[in-house]
């Protein structure tokens, strides 16, 4: 494994190089993360990711605190798929104490999780595109998932800190308008998919600018931990919502979207694709939700997880995202580690970026979605 | 030279010459105000309207005073000189970019016998002052004494002297064609636009005219995701909003010599000449608003690969392919 020379190590001389700080106020660093950049002219020598400008000690919170109270922190660890942190958070509690959760439960965790899904990528793909500097695919881009966000809205009351899990099953139950807006979205959202394509992926500068750039080859992504769509992009088909599933991600139909060449373009595609593939989660778990109760009835009053060592991990819409957490028994957590995948991403970032344009940093950092306080927690 | 009629004529209306000179840079900075504010408002409705939006619409009709108020707000602000800027530069830099376009404005023939200067050679004058443009924006970049303002003004420094070489070549087919380098006696020679014979002259001239004025996607000096806001950085107030006058007073210009080299000037049927100049001006213009709602921004270097290995050659071979048929 390469480890990058530290730029703090690199000890600037009489040779016609400088430091550029980008960050941690910049408008392209997607919020305070801070890079210190090694520069030559425009090509970068050296980069190192200064972070924790947002921290908020997540993990140090959990030991203070029950389970239950736990609960906001999760969707606040990455506020843009904070719905499949707090259900994952769920799901991790439910796996330790043996919970079993309605079947009309797990369909609509199902269906909330896809969509917040469909809302991470979009804004995704609207905010890279402001880095490229076309503004306009911004705007539509959050129109659409605008639309989504009231669908969310609808059933949770709230448009990016969810909290909508509980132990056992989901804290309301849904009604047949937010299926059918659901479903409907899913229609609509197909045609938009082709746009998107016909006006972002085919336009001749977005290739340029993405094509070739910032490339991390399945052996890198590997090695550093990388998930999600960005190893993904790399050509490693691995998506835990195939290869452990859990929740009900076994009984529907999906493909592992892949590409090749790991650079911001294959990126790109996978997301592109994931988003089409969401869709074709959401439409089976709308046709084949059940009638039930979506709480189970048989929840403990005190969530005491038995002592001893328990790990879960879900798809997030970045990546990997695992929870250890260390029970004694009672009801406050010895220990919740929380391992992001923004984080594992962006230490990459001192092996990708050297060799790059400073323009291709921000094409980069955009490319692999990062979220600043997942970073940070 | 059929043009300094207007040029004395207008001067003959005022017995004191400098009374004159003072009146007509008055119009001038009138013009440029008035096209500056209205040119902001229709980017802003342009804009809006590609994204599904209404744009300004609370001040005055269709929001017609937002930028009047925008005005005000930028001349209340305070003008921040911060302590490690070298002063000189910092503060004459805005002037230079903004007076070479005022005066350049007076050479542009709006109508068949309207206009303030016509000489044997405003077109040379014109592109030449057009350059000047450089200057100020590497001065504003140098003076800031600030990385992002440093890398903007590098960076608009080789765009603009890359693309100049492509608009120079662009522009020479239609001053063999006419013989001439007086923009009005180029666009009295027009009994057609000369766009329909010299296409690629006019694209060729309108894409390095884009890069020029820094409009995206040639808008890399100040590339807001990377370098803050380029080489204005550091300016803040109604100083950063005489750099914004010049970027739309230039606009003008380079549309203004589209229209006069390459769609006729101020010819057309029935209405008055100056309508349709004005007509065709702000067409231009709107079709360089929709570029850059429109594309992403091309990185620095493909940007001067695009110049030097696409454009340049095309223009070449469009002159010489000029040259000899002009020679038949």
């Amino acid at each position: 494994m390469m480890r990058p020379k530290s730029t703090m190590e690199l000890v600037p001389g009489d040779d016609e190089t400088y430091y550029l700080n980008m960050g941690p106020q910049h408008p392209s660093t997607h919020g305070v993360l801070r890079l210190r950049l090694h520069l030559e002219g425009e090509r970068i020598l050296g980069a190192e990711p200064v972070i924790g400008y947002g921290h908020r000690a997540h993990e140090k919170m959990a030991e203070n605190r029950d389970y239950l109270q736990f609960l906001p922190n999760t969707s606040r660890i990455d506020y843009l798929s904070g719905m499949i942190y707090n259900l994952g958070y769920c799901q991790a509690i439910e796996k330790a104490m043996q919970i079993e959760v309605p079947e009309r439960a797990e369909y609509i965790r199902v269906i909330c999780a896809e969509l917040n899904r469909l809302t991470s990528h979009l804004l995704w793909l609207g905010t890279y595109l402001l880095d490229l500097g076309g503004f306009t695919p911004f705007l539509y881009a959050f129109d659409d998932r605008e639309k989504l966000l009231d669908i969310l809205d609808s059933v949770t009351g709230s448009r990016l800190t969810y909290s909508y899990g509980r132990f056992g099953g989901v804290s309301m139950d849904v009604d047949d308008t937010f299926l059918r807006a659901a479903a409907d979205y899913c229609t609509y959202f197909r045609k938009r998919i082709d746009e998107y394509h016909a006006l972002v992926t085919h336009n001749i500068i977005f290739r340029h600018r993405t094509k070739g750039v910032g490339v991390m080859g399945p052996q890198l992504a590997l090695d550093y931990g990388v998930s999600g769509p960005c190893l993904r992009a790399a050509g490693v088909a691995r998506d835990l919502r195939k290869d452990e599933p859990y929740g009900i991600y076994d009984r529907f139909a999906f493909d592992i979207v892949t590409a090749e060449g790991g650079d911001c373009f294959a990126r790109h595609m996978v997301r592109m694709g994931e988003m089409e593939q969401s869709l074709n989660i959401i439409e089976q778990a709308v046709g084949g939700i059940p009638d039930g109760p979506v709480l189970a009835a048989k929840v403990p009053k005190r969530i005491r997880p038995p002592a001893g060592e328990h790990y879960f991990a879900v798809e997030s819409a970045r990546g990997h995202f695992g929870m250890y957490l260390r029970s004694d028994g009672t009801d406050v957590p010895v220990r919740l580690k929380l391992r992001t995948p923004s984080f594992v991403h962006v230490a990459t970032m001192p092996v990708v970026l050297p060799g790059t344009m400073l323009a291709d940093t921000v094409a980069i950092l955009g490319s692999i979605d990062i979220v600043i306080p997942e970073i940070d927690r | 030279m059929t043009a300094p009629h207007a040029t004395t004529q207008f001067f003959h209306t005022f017995d004191n010459p400098w009374i004159a000179i003072a009146a007509a840079t008055g119009a001038m900075l009138g013009f440029i105000t008035i096209n500056a504010l209205w040119l902001i408002w229709l980017e802003r409705k342009v804009s809006a309207r590609m994204q599904r939006r209404y744009g300004p619409t609370e001040v005055g009709p269709f929001g017609l005073l937002q930028t009047l108020a925008d005005v005000v707000k930028l001349v209340g602000k305070e003008l921040i000189t911060p302590d490690h800027v070298h002063r000189p530069l910092y503060l004459i830099a805005p002037i230079l970019a903004f007076a070479p376009l005022a005066a350049l404005l007076s050479l542009l023939p709006i109508d068949a016998d309207w206009v303030f200067h016509d000489f044997d050679i405003t077109l040379v004058l014109l592109l030449a002052f057009s350059g000047l443009n450089v200057i100020a924006i590497f001065a504003a970049g140098w003076g800031s004494n600030n990385k992002y303002a440093l890398l903007g003004a590098v960076r608009a420094v080789a765009q603009n002297i890359s693309y100049e070489i492509p608009l120079l070549l662009a522009v020479l087919p239609i001053v063999l064609m006419t013989r001439s380098l007086s923009l009005h006696e180029i666009a009295s020679a027009q009994s057609y636009p000369f766009i329909l014979v010299q296409p690629l002259a006019f694209i060729i001239y309108f894409i390095s005219a884009t890069a020029e004025t820094n409009r995206a996607p040639f808008d890399i000096p100040e590339a807001e995701s990377e370098l803050i806001a380029g080489f204005h950085t550091e300016y803040s107030g109604m100083r950063f909003g005489v750099f914004f006058l010049a970027e739309f007073t230039n606009m003008v210009i380079v549309c203004a010599v589209a229209t006069l080299l390459f769609l006729g000037g101020w010819k057309g049927p029935l209405l008055p000449g100056f309508v349709w100049f004005f007509i065709k001006v702000y067409g231009l213009i709107a079709v360089m608003m929709v570029f850059r709602w429109t594309f992403p921004r091309l990185r620095f270097d493909q940007l001067m690969t695009f110049a030097w290995t696409i454009l340049v050659p095309l223009a070449l071979v469009n002159l010489l392919v000029t040259i000899v048929v002009l020679k038949l």
